[in-house]
């Protein structure tokens, strides 16, 4: 039964994955592909993460696991967010099909 | 004819996928077998897709979101090999790396942005 | 002095659980390192100690942590939804939304949650003026005050009890 949950987590975790890879691929510009990669290949590697811990157990590998889990939902959408403003100071245009860009008209 | 592109574009992908399901080339990874040697070759199908948007970017930025989610992706590849082997030092790597993908990730926005890196 | 208390347990806390089955000769190296840090980079740590001793701050806590799973979850599934679609629905912008958070901290985990919920992305923070530049995926309304009811308010209301 727990191998069972665990190898679950790990096949929805690498379905996510796939998911935000493939989103990487289609999306037209930095910022949507931001998007996609952000939230899908975050929760996708936790998940895989999770199963570890449901896997192996309270264990030293489990715990370790859950403490990677923890840190990549803390830092990863602080990497996203900067890459978005380095890359809107450096000057990459909004796909020309966006609605608006509240942030270039502020001047910044 | 849009239809049509998709799904030419999803059978591909699908064909890939059961491919690499039904026969993982043996060389590699001989000492294993079962449900994690298809794992690891999904995870290097995300690989490649993050390496082709490495190639392919039009801009700088592209480049770095990939780099990123590659950084994370390999995260992931860490902890299954340590279920594969039953060794817990992976997971000493994939903290390591995780730390070293995110300071990476700020130092390339960083230069993207067009600042010194002591500001 | 407070701040250095509350880094020496958050980070004693840490090594035990890098070290997990709990040993003696770890917990005293444990308890070394983690006096060494806390002496050095201590008064970095938090502005306001105070802040660790309140217990309604936790249970506050207790209650953010499922909701943002599971927004966090719906998120990944709408992604995937509009990645898979054929005919990529998608209608990008970035709007301007107002919060009245002023804490460091409190504005972080705002733009995080932000960033981990459906479709938004957080471009940039203006922690004087309260603005942030938000990145969405399919732009509903343009106007300020109606996306910040739509986007900020449901994590707002929580992590003011909880950071401010």
């Amino acid at each position: 039964m727990q191998q069972i949950i665990g190898y679950m987590f790990i096949v929805v975790g690498l379905g996510f994955d796939v998911f935000g890879c493939i989103g990487l691929l289609r999306l037209p510009d930095v910022y949507n592909r931001l998007q996609a990669t952000t939230k899908c290949v975050t929760l996708g590697t936790c998940s895989i993460l999770l199963g570890t811990f449901v896997l192996k157990g309270l264990g030293t590998t489990g715990v370790k696991a859950i403490l990677v889990a923890i840190f990549l939902l803390l830092t990863s959408p602080v990497a996203a967010h900067a890459l978005a403003r380095g890359a809107h100071k450096s000057g990459v245009k909004l796909w020309p099909k966006s609605v608006v860009d509240k942030y270039g008209e502020d001047g910044n | 004819m849009k239809n049509f592109r998709w799904l030419m574009g999803f059978g591909v992908l699908a064909a890939s996928l059961l491919f690499v399901m039904l026969y993982p080339i043996p060389s590699l990874l001989s000492w294993q077998s079962g449900f994690l040697a298809h794992c690891f070759f999904i995870l290097m199908l995300c690989f490649a897709m993050c390496l082709f948007r490495v190639m392919a970017g039009p801009t700088p930025a592209d480049r770095a979101v990939a780099i990123d989610t590659l950084g994370i992706l390999i995260v992931g590849f860490c902890a299954i090999l340590s279920i594969s082997t039953g060794r817990d030092w992976y997971l000493d790597i994939a903290i390591a790396w995780a730390l070293q993908s995110f300071i990476g990730a700020l130092a390339l926005a960083k230069y993207l942005e067009g600042r010194g890196f002591d500001e | 002095m407070k701040s250095k208390l509350v880094l020496f347990i958050v980070g004693f806390i840490v090594w035990s659980l890098l070290t997990w089955p709990l040993d003696f000769q770890h917990l005293v190296v444990g308890l070394i390192v983690a006096a060494f840090v806390a002496f050095i980079t201590g008064d970095l740590f938090s502005r306001r100690p105070h802040h660790f001793g309140h217990i309604t701050r936790y249970i506050w806590f207790c209650y953010y942590v499922p909701m943002f799973l599971w927004s966090c979850l719906k998120a990944n599934i709408d992604v995937a939804l509009r990645v898979l679609n054929p005919k990529l629905p998608i209608n990008p912008g970035i709007v301007k939304v107002k919060t009245t958070l002023k804490s460091d901290t409190g504005l972080t985990f705002l733009a995080n949650s932000i960033t981990l919920t459906p479709g938004t992305l957080c471009v940039d923070i203006d922690g004087e003026k309260g603005v942030l530049y938000i990145h969405w995926i399919d732009v509903k309304t343009q106007d300020t005050d109606k996306a910040t009811e739509l986007i900020v308010r449901p994590f707002e209301k929580i992590l003011k009890k909880i950071f401010e």
